[in-house]
């Protein structure tokens, strides 16, 4: 058994003529949050939803716990969906379910755990966000920005995945709960004991939950590293992007 | 030059060719997988009961309006038209069968088509730009399931049910027409319609009800599913659900009639 929990190797992903993804290498070691940073539209999202099989690459690999996951079929899709979470960027909570149906969904769906235990259980994980108990009852569309973000967390690791993934989760918020959030991220991503995936632009967050940082660019991972390499790091596009910088290799396409 | 020409040309003109049938083969995939897992477990009932409830209970005004003034107006119409050569005896019959084979079947369609294609188009094409479809699936549940087979399956039983009834309506908006304006003797009209009651047309009516109720949820949740681009990508998803169930409930009920009655 090797020490990565998911491995991709020389992954391609075109749409049409657009190639996004142009032979990604990347490891995620067990337990270790990794950091995936670059602009808008280099293809972080689409790397995320490689891995979960929502997207199907044309070329390459990605092995999660040394199993291949390209090419699997709805069953076992199924099954490895059951050891992920995810935290959506929009939160994509469901609108027609309450905020603890959605925390329990898992619970209730899949696991045919009866009603009030999954409630009770919905309202520790709320808890654990940092929720009180009256938001349960709630509609997603009566919340804040911020406590959909929480409530979007507390369904991705309701399940106890072993793996999560976190798509822009600070993106929309104000500094102090941009922070708040970093803090529930790493609490519960620790807490559990997973390995977290996370894609951002925005480089305080990016420092504070990550063990290690790659940077995505023109379909490839241009640079790794920890966050302390990233700061002593002579790449250029690596200090164009940290300093946030319209002066540099990387040119803006308008 | 010449060539290249050429080939400029018939890239042109194949390019909208070869979206249309992309399109068309992207249906029929969905339409495919739709049939199966109607057919195969999990069945989500909760989910099927909020459907056929809003359907079916909430569709029920519409449907009575719609054919109760059916059935008034083609007693009138029937009645003016026939006087012409003293056939007047058979508005009974007339109203009997234009409501349960047509006017029924095809207005009740109509309608819900508005009502319930347009809602389940809105609301999955929402979930599908909010991502709220991606996020079922990696909550480990078949988003097709969840989603387009309870509405399918409510399209299938509650459209008949919806077309029974309305049956029922429209023939009393004929008698209250030919009864109390017409002048008809009641007990007469009554006993014309019995006597003339054949279970043909009223199962025509219901296969046509289930095929629609069918088309409805289809299109409603096809055009949702495949929606992208945010409010406007619902918009149009919005529209296209409509005019395509209606277009094609017109186009099968010709198909479904020449089935039943083409000698």
């Amino acid at each position: 058994m090797s020490e990565n929990k998911i491995e991709i190797r020389n992954l391609h992903k075109a749409f049409g003529r657009k190639v996004v993804l142009d032979g990604v290498d990347l490891d995620v070691v067990k337990g270790e949050s990794l950091v995936v940073i670059g602009g808008s539209g280099t293809g972080k999202s689409v790397l995320i939803k490689c891995i979960q099989g929502l997207l199907r690459p044309e070329e390459g690999s990605i092995k999660i716990d040394d199993e291949e996951v390209v090419g699997i079929n709805e069953e076992q899709k199924e099954k490895l969906h059951s050891k992920m979470g995810m935290l959506f960027q929009g939160g994509a909570l469901f609108d027609s379910l309450s905020v603890w149906e959605n925390v329990a969904f898992d619970m209730i769906e899949n696991k045919k755990v009866n009603k009030k235990t999954a409630k009770n259980e919905a309202i520790r994980v709320l808890r654990s966000v940092g929720l009180a108990p009256d938001v349960a009852d709630l509609s997603p569309s009566e919340l804040s920005g911020g406590m959909q973000k929480r409530v979007g967390l507390a369904r991705a690791i309701a399940s106890r995945p072993e793996i999560i993934f976190f798509d822009e989760p600070t993106t929309g918020l104000d500094p102090i709960m941009a922070d708040v959030i970093n803090d529930l991220i790493i609490e519960s991503v620790k807490g559990l004991g997973a390995t977290a995936l996370t894609i951002t632009h925005d480089m305080a967050s990016a420092r504070k939950i990550a063990d290690k940082i790659a940077m995505l660019y023109k379909g490839k991972i241009i640079w790794q590293g920890t966050v302390k390499e990233m700061d002593k790091t002579d790449n250029p596009y690596v200090r164009q992007f940290i300093n946030g910088s319209s002066q540099g290799p990387i040119k803006v396409e308008i | 030059m010449f060539i290249s020409n050429i080939e400029n040309f018939l890239r042109r003109q194949g390019k909208p060719l070869v979206a249309f049938i992309s399109r068309l083969g992207e249906f029929s995939i969905f339409v495919a997988q739709s049939v199966y897992n109607c057919l195969t477990p999990p069945f989500y009932g909760r989910n099927l009961l909020r459907q056929v409830i809003d359907m079916g209970f909430y569709s029920l005004p519409v449907v009575g309006l719609t054919t109760i003034f059916a059935g008034m107006v083609i007693a009138l119409q029937s009645y003016s038209g026939f006087m012409r050569f003293g056939a007047e005896g058979a508005v009974a019959s007339v109203v009997l069968i234009s409501v349960t084979r047509e006017l029924a079947p095809v207005l009740s369609a109509l309608m819900v088509a508005g009502r319930i294609g347009a809602a389940m188009a809105a609301e999955i094409g929402t979930m599908r730009v909010t991502e709220q479809i991606d996020a079922l699936t990696t909550l480990s549940t078949n988003p097709f399931k969840y989603l387009v087979t309870p509405r399918i399956w409510a399209g299938l039983i509650v459209m008949p049910i919806l077309v029974l009834i309305g049956d029922v309506i429209g023939i009393f908006g004929g008698y209250v027409v030919g009864v109390y304006k017409l002048g008809f003797n009641p007990a007469n009209y009554v006993n014309s319609t019995l006597q003339n009651l054949q279970a043909i047309d009223i199962t025509t009516g219901l296969v046509k009800a289930a095929v629609f109720g069918f088309i409805i949820s289809l299109l409603g949740c096809y055009n949702g599913y495949k929606s992208k681009g945010g409010a406007q990508g619902v918009g149009t998803a919005t529209t296209n659900a409509v005019v395509s169930a209606s277009i094609l409930i017109l186009i099968f009920n010709y198909v479904i009639t020449e089935l039943f009655f083409s000698k």
